[in-house]
Order: C-alpha cells, then structure tokens, then sequence
C-alpha cells in the first residue's frame, strides 16, 4: 500500500477497469493473459504483445521526458526563492524530479530499449513530454500553484498506475508517489504563506491559481471519448480509471483545498451537485491543449532548447567519467598483471 | 551519443537497515562501479533508505529463464512434505 497524505485512493464511485483477453489469443500469449486476468503483474523477460511493449515504451519514455522538462519550469526560481528554507525545498523538489526520470528510464529499459535512444527521440521531437511544462513560471506564487495543482494533479494520475500491469513501471511509480505527497504539501504550504500574506502576495497568489487551474485540468488528457490509447491501456491493465474519472476525482479533492487558501478557481461553473456527489464544472477548452501539444504552447521552443544544450553541454562530462573509469581499469589491470 | 551507450547498467540493491537483507531497488547506467555507487546513493537512498548500498553490472547476474520456469521449478511442486502443514498431530499437543 502506498502512503499518499490525503489522496491515496481512486474515484471514488468509479470502478477500476478490469483486464480483458481478446476472444482469441495469440499462441505463447496464453500466460500473459493469464497473469493479466488474474491481476498479476507481468515482468521483464515475459512473452508480452508486441503492441503491449511498444506501448508502454511510449507512455514510460513520455512520462520520464516530463519529470526532466518539468525541472526547467521550478528551476527558474531556484535562484530567486525568497528564503533559504524554501531554496532548500525547492533544490530537493527540482532533483527528485530528476531522479522519478531516471527510475522511468530504467522502467523503460526493461523492455529492451536504450535510454540513450529515447533520450534522441525526445530531442528530435518525435517523443513528448506532458503539456503542462510548456508554461511559463512568472512568479514565485507560480512555484506553489505547480506544487499543489499540478503535482496534485499528477499523483492522482499516478497513484493508479502503481497497479498497473508492468511490474517494472508500477514499482517505479510506487516510488514517484511517495516522494510527490512531499510536492504537493510543500506548493500548499508555499501558496498558503502567500494567500494569508499582505494583499500583494494575496494577489499574486490568486494569480497564479488562475493561470494553472485550467492547464492542470488538461493534464488528465481529452475527453474518454476522443482518448486514443484509453481503450487498450484498460485491456491490459495499465490504465484503470478514465481521463473523466480521473479528472473529476481531482476537481473534488481540490476545491475544498482551495477553501482553505481563501482562493477562487478561475470557473464561474463551479458548484457542488448534491445529485451527482460531485462538483460540476466548465467546459474545458481543448482546442489550447492541442495548440499546445502541436508546439505552439508559451514555452516549448525554449524548454527543448534548454534540454538539448544541457545534453550537449553536459557531454564533457560523461567523457571524462568515462576516460577516467577507463585509466583506472587499465590501471588496475596493469598492478595485477 | 556513443559516449553515454557505452556506459554499463548496474543493478542497484539497499539495506534498508541493520538486521534485514540487501534488497533489489532498481537500475542505473554509470562508468564504472565507483561512480555507480555514488549516483546510486543519490538515485534510491535520498531519504535516508538504506545504510548499505550493492551495485552489481547487470551483464554480471545469471538469471534464470522465464520460458523453462515451468520445468525449472517443477520439482519442488509435489514435495508438500517439506511443509509442515502436512502433517497430522494430535490434538492438544502443544511446541510443535
């Protein structure tokens, strides 16, 4: 069980999707969807589907491209935290993002993949990363706004998928899960600051929640209907709830939160039905999420700038650590010989 | 990049405290085992997991294959009598 602080558990009226086998399987895929069916978790060197693989190569490389692009965004305020308390967060924050790509990389490697590959995939642009890195961070508030709503966000994506059918994935995200609740308490405790601060922070805090509510709402991806992958990701027990789900599960876990900080969200639709036991909500514009995932989003030219010559510059590096690693095997090999 | 490809994986396995066994965490690429070893520790041990770290090149372990578990593990799979559930004590009888 993961211990998530206030949001470790699902939709709460949904029903998880239940693995389904085709009418007809593949011979050699018998035990696959045997340990499928069965809940069980399918590991590394097991016959899988081909498209299975791919597939999760895909959402596994997407998903490690985020947390290293979603660096950029919180990094932009290391500089300028406005205290050393919150710097140190901060920096902690930033380098845990770096470490949830690399246990993604390697999740991803499992499937005979080559992190230096999909690492080429993602500079050239044939791979994404979430969409919601492509925003700009224009105040420190924005620092807590991305703790609380985006990384809120996330982990109740996330929580799920350390269910998910791919052992190597779901234990990788078992480890993700547990260092977000500190990221999100952290954006929460930040904005709270700010919202109960003088009228100036109050401002820039309120901002803030207006510019993100809507892009952290795109995070759970279009609507069950237009979903492309939705429906085979549920076949094979990868995916669980629908994006709708999902998305509703973080409206209600929020809005009492944002009560708390005395903020509004930016959606005159807003309000509970008592009917449904959820809160209703506006029409989420799409049409800036596809914009966005196109390339024409605030940010994407800079942030795969930005990636590509941190690789490049870093390259110094990693040839040295390798001419030294090198010297001293020829070393070691040269005293016992 | 030629460079980071040719830098081997190692499989990464922490104590998490005295008493318990080293316990397989995950995998990194590095140079060599030193700097396995530290990226190790920044990787898996942040919070304070572990108080002794493994790495261990992955082209290094002998695994067995998924294909023949069937065959592999087999004979074990009608030897209940290693257990001691099998067997039948009367009742009343107690330390056993």
């Amino acid at each position: 069980m993961v211990r998530v602080y206030g949001n470790d558990f699902a939709p709460q009226d949904a029903e998880p999707a239940r693995p389904a086998a085709p009418a007809e399987i593949e011979p050699g895929l018998e035990d696959f969807w045997r340990i499928v069916g069965a809940d069980g978790r399918i590991e590394p060197r097991d016959a899988m589907p081909e498209d299975y693989r791919r597939s999760l190569v895909r959402q596994i490389a997407q998903h490690a491209h985020s947390e290293i692009i979603g660096m950029q965004p919180e990094g932009n305020w290391i500089g300028r935290a406005p205290s050393l308390r919150r710097k140190a967060i901060l920096m902690a924050k930033v380098q845990d993002e770096a470490g949830h790509g690399l246990y993604l990389y390697a999740a991803a490697e499992t499937l005979g993949v080559d992190r230096a590959d999909l690492l080429d995939l993602l500079h050239s642009g044939r791979q994404k990363y979430s969409s919601i890195f492509n925003y700009p961070t224009l105040t420190w508030a924005d620092i807590g706004a991305i703790g609380w709503l985006v990384d809120g966000a996330a982990i109740v994506n996330q929580v799920p998928l350390c269910r998910c059918s791919y052992g190597p994935y779901a234990r990788a995200m078992i480890r993700v899960c547990k260092e977000e609740s500190f990221h999100q308490r952290q954006g929460f405790e930040a904005l709270n600051t700010l919202s109960h601060g003088t009228p100036e922070q109050r401002a820039m805090a309120q901002d803030a929640v207006d510019r993100w509510w809507w892009p952290s709402l795109m995070m759970f991806g279009p609507h069950d209907a237009e979903s492309t992958h939705s429906e085979k990701s549920m076949a094979w027990g990868v995916k669980r709830f629908s994006n709708d789900d999902l998305r509703q599960r973080f409206v209600d876990m929020t809005v009492p939160q944002s009560e708390a900080l005395g903020l509004t969200l930016p959606d005159p639709d807003l309000r509970w039905n008592e009917e449904r036991g959820h809160y209703d909500f506006g029409e989420i514009d799409f049409t800036e999420l596809f914009e966005v995932i196109k390339g024409n989003g605030p940010c994407n030219k800079q942030r795969m700038a930005h990636r590509r010559g941190a690789h490049e510059d870093g390259a110094w590096a990693r040839e040295a650590a390798t001419a030294y690693a090198e010297k001293q095997a020829a070393r070691k090999e040269g005293s016992a010989a | 990049m030629s460079d980071r490809r040719s830098w081997p994986l190692f499989e990464v396995f922490v104590r998490s405290r005295r008493g318990l066994s080293h316990v397989h965490v995950g995998s990194l690429h590095a140079p060599d085992a030193e700097m396995a070893l530290r990226n190790a520790r920044d990787l898996y041990t942040r919070r304070q997991e572990g108080v002794s770290l493994w790495v261990v090149e992955a082209s290094q372990i002998t695994a067995s294959s998924p294909e023949e578990k069937d065959s592999f593990f087999d004979p074990a799979g009608d030897k209940i009598y290693r257990h001691p559930t099998f067997y039948d004590i009367p009742e009343g009888v107690e330390h056993l």
